[in-house]
């Protein structure tokens, strides 16, 4: 048990550790940085002096390293544009990104498993069917859309909830929902595979044998081995979701991290975007860190692999 | 499938086919749509009407037989950009998906194939690349370069591969070992030919699965850059960016944004419709 652990927390550094090095080379590769932070009127004696304020006249193994050895720090500099350490901007922004990544996994998870358990009890059945539809139809549904969509009957025309900001819960409501949406197609998909295969296993049939409950035999032995791989999903789909918050963010005008590295970009403050970009990385490998480990800890089975 | 009744297996063919048949047939229209477009544009979708702008559609109040879809804020015919859009969308599908394909089928067969020290190396590349913010890296890339078609594929084409690795690599390690492929070893034919007539044409049908969702997910994601201002430049009629020109319309007249937006979503649900049937009958499985 401990030696899985092991190798797979240093397999989550190894990943880091790449990330962080395709991060630096993503913004090496895509131009000038000097230019493109000086702006299109510059002189090349303005340009110069950025590229030596900035130190971006080293050669770039050393930039590489110093850059490395910084962000392990937690150091990533000063925004170019709010003249604050990039680290403040974040840590100030991060528990809004987070709420909302919690709201709609909640979300997700409190319509997914009912339809997902649903469909596996009728298998093959018009509710199956019916889930089968919802499935499709939340896969395909653009997501910015159908935040301006419920903008426009949520906020217009019925008057419920606030269009854009950030303050209150009710500036979640909207975000969470359409987040929910994109997360719902594939955990329901795993709730109702994981369903029909437990309730087709033999300890499903001993129970019934013996003559227990329904109910008993769904929620005990069913649900509970259904469970173990909608649970690391689960933890995965978080990470997705946080790095999709980008979009919806921006589309809400919820200012989490997201919508800092959307402000960030259109001002060409690379600092914070790299950040951003390092951190959501971050927090998606730890997510998969942990979502392996739980299912190590809810399935013997899967330690020795 | 084993544990499904006999009935119940019967249904779900029955309703994959229903799938195969729906999902083929949006997928085909957009696809002779988005083929001969110049020809049937009722109007340029680029030829601006200050006189006549966000006409509404002919099925609304107001709306005039001339724009059958209404005119946008700058009273360019709605249709005609939507036509347009379908081109643009289906390319962006097609070649997010042979970009991507070409990369993440290499490195899975590579894999799946030589197994051992290359086959963790590219599992481990595997692993990282899903824990890189695709919108985000796309944004940042798309704002440092300029934005650009060309961009928006390969950015996507780059950063999309990671579910035909997984896929090529689990198809190819279970091909491997099959007695054909042992059979064309002993007649004595070279790696390469093994390669490419025997592994590949038997992990093709598999990889036309990832291929559907792959491409349902690049049209969404292209879609969702442009609406975002970095993605397909202006004037090009991409629906994303039809949404975004829209979008301070919208209150007033919501047409404008829910035409675009039900055109990505009808084409997006097609794709995946035929992406489901197939993998219905293929039988691929996509989880890890």
């Amino acid at each position: 048990m401990l030696n899985f652990f092991l190798r797979r927390f240093v397999v989550a550094v190894l990943v880091a550790l790449t990330v962080l090095t395709v991060t630096f080379l993503l913004t090496q590769f895509s131009g000038d940085l000097a230019i493109s932070i000086a702006g299109p009127d510059a002189s090349q004696a303005d340009i110069d002096k950025i590229r030596h304020l900035l130190g971006l006249n080293r050669p770039m193994w050393i930039q590489y390293f110093d850059w490395l050895g910084r962000a392990m720090q937690g150091d990533f500099g000063e925004s170019f544009f709010f003249r604050d350490k990039v680290w403040n901007l974040i840590a100030a922004r991060l528990p809004v990104t987070l709420s909302l990544g919690f709201v709609g996994l909640a979300l997700a998870l409190v319509v997914s498993l009912p339809l997902g358990i649903l469909a596996a009890v009728r298998e093959g059945s018009v509710v199956d069917r019916a889930v089968g539809m919802v499935v499709l139809f939340g896969q395909a549904m653009p997501s910015f859309w159908l935040g301006l969509i419920l903008m426009v009957v949520f906020g217009l025309h019925l008057g419920w909830l606030p269009i854009s900001g950030t303050g209150s819960w009710q500036h979640y409501v909207l975000p969470g929902i359409v987040l929910a949406f994109s997360a719902v197609p594939s955990l329901t998909r795993l709730t109702r595979s994981g369903m029909v295969e437990a309730l087709t296993s033999d300890y499903i049939r001993t129970a019934r044998a013996k003559g227990l409950t329904r109910l008993s035999i769904l929620v005990k032995h069913g649900f509970r081995n259904a469970a173990i791989p909608v649970v690391s999903v689960a933890a995965v789909q978080l990470g997705f979701m946080l790095s999709g918050s980008v979009v919806i963010e921006t589309v809400f005008a919820l200012h989490g991290v997201g919508f800092l590295a959307w402000e960030s970009i259109s001002k060409n403050d690379f600092p914070v975007v790299q950040a951003v970009v390092l951190i959501l990385a971050l927090m998606y490998i730890g997510l998969t860190l942990l979502a392996d480990l739980l299912n190590a800890v809810l399935d013997p089975r899967l330690r020795t692999g | 499938m084993s544990g499904m009744t006999v009935q119940a297996a019967r249904r779900s063919g029955l309703l994959s086919n229903w799938g195969f048949f729906v999902g083929a047939g949006i997928v085909g229209f957009c696809a002779l749509i988005a083929l001969i477009a110049p020809l049937i544009v009722p109007y340029d979708p680029f030829a601006i009407d200050l006189q006549r702008r966000l006409v509404p559609p002919v099925f609304m109040e107001g709306g005039d037989p001339r724009n059958f879809f209404g005119t946008d804020q700058l009273g360019r015919d709605y249709l005609s950009r939507l036509i347009y859009g379908t081109r643009i969308s289906m390319v962006i599908g097609v070649l997010t998906v042979i970009t991507s394909g070409l990369i993440g089928i290499t490195l899975g067969v590579v894999g799946g194939f030589y197994g051992g020290k290359i086959d963790d190396v590219v599992m481990f590349i595997i692993t990282t690349r899903p824990s890189i913010p695709v919108v985000l890296v796309a944004l940042a890339v798309a704002a440092l370069r300029g934005s650009s078609f060309l961009l928006v594929v390969l950015v996507l084409g780059l950063l999309l591969w990671d579910r035909f690795a997984v896929v090529a690599r689990a198809t190819t390690m279970q091909i491997r070992n099959l007695d054909y492929v042992a059979a064309a070893w002993c007649s004595g034919v070279s790696r390469w030919w093994v390669l490419t007539r025997e592994v590949l044409p038997n992990i093709a049908t598999h990889l036309a699965v990832v291929a559907t969702l792959e491409m349902a997910l690049a049209i969404l994601l292209e879609a969702a850059l442009s609406f975002l201002g970095l993605g397909v430049p202006p004037p090009l009629p991409s629906w994303g960016l039809m949404i975004a020109e829209a979008k301070e319309y919208m209150f007033f007249q919501p047409w404008v944004i829910v035409i675009p937006g039900a055109a990505l979503f009808v084409l997006v649900l097609g794709v995946n419709l035929l992406g489901d049937a197939l993998r219905d009958m293929m039988g691929t499985d996509l989880s890890r």
